[in-house]
């Protein structure tokens, strides 16, 4: 059979938004991938310069929409370290409590969306569901569920209502629960194995050429968490483990998110009850001048934020390093010698968000 | 065991109810002093025709409106109820309650949302891709539904509720069951698109890959059963088993055990179910060889496969589920007829409905499997077992076992 390019995209079931992968097949093998990408461009780094610092959390948080509040979160970072201020204590508190119970949305999301990838659509309405437990959490922090505008330069928005811990501890231990379901419903299926395992192979090597971070890079076998690596907040006071797989395929990948949200959990409740009372947020100076720039561990890999200024109110340059569109680079690799039902296994298992790639 | 609702048969009520129809015509033409057209019209061969005309009525109502908008309802509702949620409840409340004030509603049973829904792709527009094969693009829904009708042209319901007796029906089923995947290329080569020809080429190897074992199976259960007129099939699986109450059917003979595992999950195969539908595998293929299709046309591709679900999970049930047999006796005499209370016809249905019931379990909780997978299981396994079972089946054959 002749060699064909078949466009997955803009509009097709696979993309999770609006981008383009080409893959070149003869019959049904794959020969060639190219991500094109592009389609969701808002211009967030040029906008960032003409707000100032506290207005920029609106943008970052429309950054990515299933993950909204660790990005609006290393955006402060980066801004408070060129502010040279120090939040209080329990506002870094409220920041990792938020950041976890974010991460575990937006892992669910990924659940959610792998599933249907791979043809089991039950699993996008149990995920979905569990998700909505998380997000009525974040609606009680800050107000919003989805782009939640929580993190501020100087702390967070507003402290938790007094029996917010108790929300927690009972809807985590609900989820734990449907926890367990869902990894009997993929690991003891033997239908989701054939679909996951040795497929998309990226070895530890050729993550770290490719810049892949985060739980794609945990799948291939490499150490590394910026929470642990480069301890920012206080998830150095806090007792949790990372999740790192050797297997570096789908499943490895998709076993370390499942992994991370157990561990997302432990941190919830570890800084519930660690959280100190005092105030959440401090003023922090209108103007700056010099630059800084932070990496945090976003529920896809290491997001950076680049801020410089010059002393106006306002960032003079914002650089944004989105992880999804580093991965997206070594998808072409992963996905060389496999299947066409294949694409949907690797696109699915390294979760993609446009709205972070194209900015 | 318990007797059928229709005596004699399906043919012959509809004769009795055409030559009553004939009758008044004739003494219609009678009054108005034409007693040649009157006779003409109940002559032999024009009854025979009314006959038959309304026996296909009948037949096609039955299978395409009542059990197609059933099995579809069933589908929707049991995996919606799988899936947390409650499901389509469109409905019209019954006349004297008091929400039928505000006509349909949303809290009903949701019967009303697969007519709502055929309703709704009849208005749509019936898109041709200008670069489509066209009379190939026309013919491939028309296959479908033709095939899947015809089966139930010799798919007995019970004794005597039946369209046609045939000797080989079991074959005839499954010829006609196997036209499917031929239209399903058809539609992906002259869609002229490349997932819907990606879509309709995996149809193609998985046709070649599932008949096989699909019809070897079928062999082991006519090595037993001597005979593939699926009446005398059901008459062999009456009989009590080896002197006990249970009756004797094919599933619980042990190579018919191994045939039954062959026979269901190839079935799946054969109806594209999830976890072999890869010849229409939403997220990658879009819907694979139905991309193209709009409208009505969409409708029927997408609509008889649930007739074909249900007429392959009828096959399976006269093959190895012992047919309409059914364990009650009780008749209650009507006007001297022995009317069953409950008449093979509901034990086939009860039947049928449970196997299309599972079918639907298990294709929404597995994922896909990937085409070169699907093809690995068909001939790597399935085959050699299918064959283990005929040589397993010729063995209990000759030494009488069962």
């Amino acid at each position: 059979m002749a060699e064909f390019w078949v466009n997955m995209g803009p509009q097709h079931p696979m993309t999770h938004g609006l981008w383009n992968l080409r893959i070149k097949v003869d019959g049904e093998t794959i020969i060639d991938a190219e991500p094109i990408i592009g389609y969701l461009h808002r211009g967030v780094e040029k906008i960032s310069e003409v707000r100032e610092f506290q207005k920029v959390i609106v943008l970052t948080d429309r950054l990515c929409y299933v993950s909204s509040i660790t990005w609006s979160h290393a955006y402060c970072l980066a801004v408070e370290e060129l502010m040279g201020i120090e939040i209080p204590e329990r506002g870094k508190y409220l920041r990792v409590i938020s950041l976890e119970i974010q991460r575990i949305a937006s892992h669910l999301m990924w659940l959610a969306a792998f599933g249907a990838d791979i043809g089991l659509l039950t699993m996008l309405l149990y995920a979905l569901r569990e998700r909505e437990l998380f997000l009525d959490l974040i609606e009680i922090m800050a107000g919003l569920r989805l782009n939640s505008n929580y993190t501020r330069v100087g702390g967070v928005r507003n402290d938790v209502p007094a029996d917010f811990e108790k929300s927690c501890q009972r809807v985590i231990a609900h989820f734990l629960k449907k926890l367990d379901e869902y990894q009997d419903l993929m690991e003891n299926s033997k239908t989701f194995l054939m679909r996951t395992q040795g497929i998309g192979k990226l070895s530890k090597e050729d993550a770290i050429n490719w810049g892949v971070t985060g739980p794609n890079l945990r799948g291939s076998g490499a150490d590394v968490d910026l929470r642990r690596t480069i301890p920012y907040e206080v998830y150095d006071q806090i007792d949790w483990e990372p999740a790192i797989e050797k297997d570096c395929d789908c499943y490895a990948r998709s076993i370390v998110r499942m992994r991370e949200m157990r561990e997302s959990c432990r941190i919830v409740l570890d800084a519930l009850k660690k959280m100190p009372p005092g105030p959440y947020r401090m003023k922090p100076p209108r103007r700056a001048e010099g630059e800084a720039f932070r990496v945090t561990e976003d529920s896809r890999g290491e997001a950076l934020f680049y801020v410089a200024a010059d002393g106006d109110d306002r960032p003079y340059r914002v650089k944004i390093r989105s992880p999804i569109f580093c991965t997206l680079a070594a998808v072409p690799q992963m996905m060389r010698g496999h299947k066409v039902a294949d694409v949907v296994s690797i696109m699915g298992s390294i979760d993609i968000c446009v709205g972070e790639i194209d900015k | 065991m318990s007797g059928s609702l229709l005596t004699p048969n399906l043919v012959g009520l509809c004769r009795s109810l055409t030559e009553i129809l004939l009758g008044i015509v004739k003494a219609i033409f009678d009054a108005l002093s034409l007693p040649g057209v009157g006779s003409w019209f109940v002559s032999p061969g024009v009854v025979v025709f009314f006959t038959y005309l309304i026996a296909t009525l009948v037949m096609v109502m039955w299978a395409a409106l009542v059990n197609l908008l059933s099995v579809m309802w069933v589908e929707r509702k049991l995996y919606s109820r799988i899936q947390d949620r409650r499901g389509i409840m469109l409905g019209v409340p019954w006349p004297w309650s008091k929400k039928y004030k505000r006509g349909m509603t949303n809290l009903g049973w949701g019967f009303l949302q697969n007519i709502a829904d055929g309703v709704k792709l009849l208005q749509k527009e019936n898109i041709t891709p200008a670069s489509a094969d066209k009379l190939l693009f026309h013919a491939a829904p028309a296959i479908i539904v033709s095939s899947t009708i015809m089966v139930f042209a010799v798919l007995p319901f019970s004794e005597n509720f039946y369209y046609t007796k045939v000797a080989l029906g079991v074959l005839f089923v499954l010829a006609a069951l196997s036209l499917g995947p031929f239209a399903i290329i058809l539609a992906g080569y002259s869609s002229n698109n490349k997932y819907t020809l990606i879509g309709g080429l995996r149809a193609a190897a998985m046709m070649l890959s599932y008949e096989i074992p699909l019809i070897l199976c079928v062999v082991a259960v006519v090595l037993l059963s001597g005979t593939l007129d699926p009446f005398q099939m059901v008459a062999v699986q009456e009989r009590p088993l080896m002197g006990t109450i249970v009756p004797s059917w094919n599933v619980f003979s042990p190579p018919q055990m191994l045939g039954f595992v062959i026979f269901f999950i190839a079935l799946v195969a054969e109806l594209e179910r999830i976890p072999f539908d890869i010849p229409e595998a939403d997220a990658e293929l879009v819907e694979g060889w139905t991309t193209e299709y709009g409208g009505m046309r969409f409708g029927f591709l997408f609509g008889f496969k649930w007739l074909r679900a249900f007429a392959g999970a009828g096959l399976l049930v006269i093959l190895y589920l012992g047919g309409w047999n059914g364990p009650v006796f009780a008749t209650v005499s009507v006007l001297g007829y022995p009317i069953p209370i409950l008449p093979q016809e509901f034990w086939f249905l009860l039947k049928t409905y449970l196997v299309v019931m599972v079918i639907i379990w298990i294709s929404w909780s597995i994922p896909r499997v990937r085409a070169d997978q699907v093809l690995k299981i068909g001939w790597n396994r399935l085959i050699p077992l299918a064959l283990l079972t005929i040589l397993g089946a010729a063995v209990f054959k000759t030494m009488g076992w069962f």
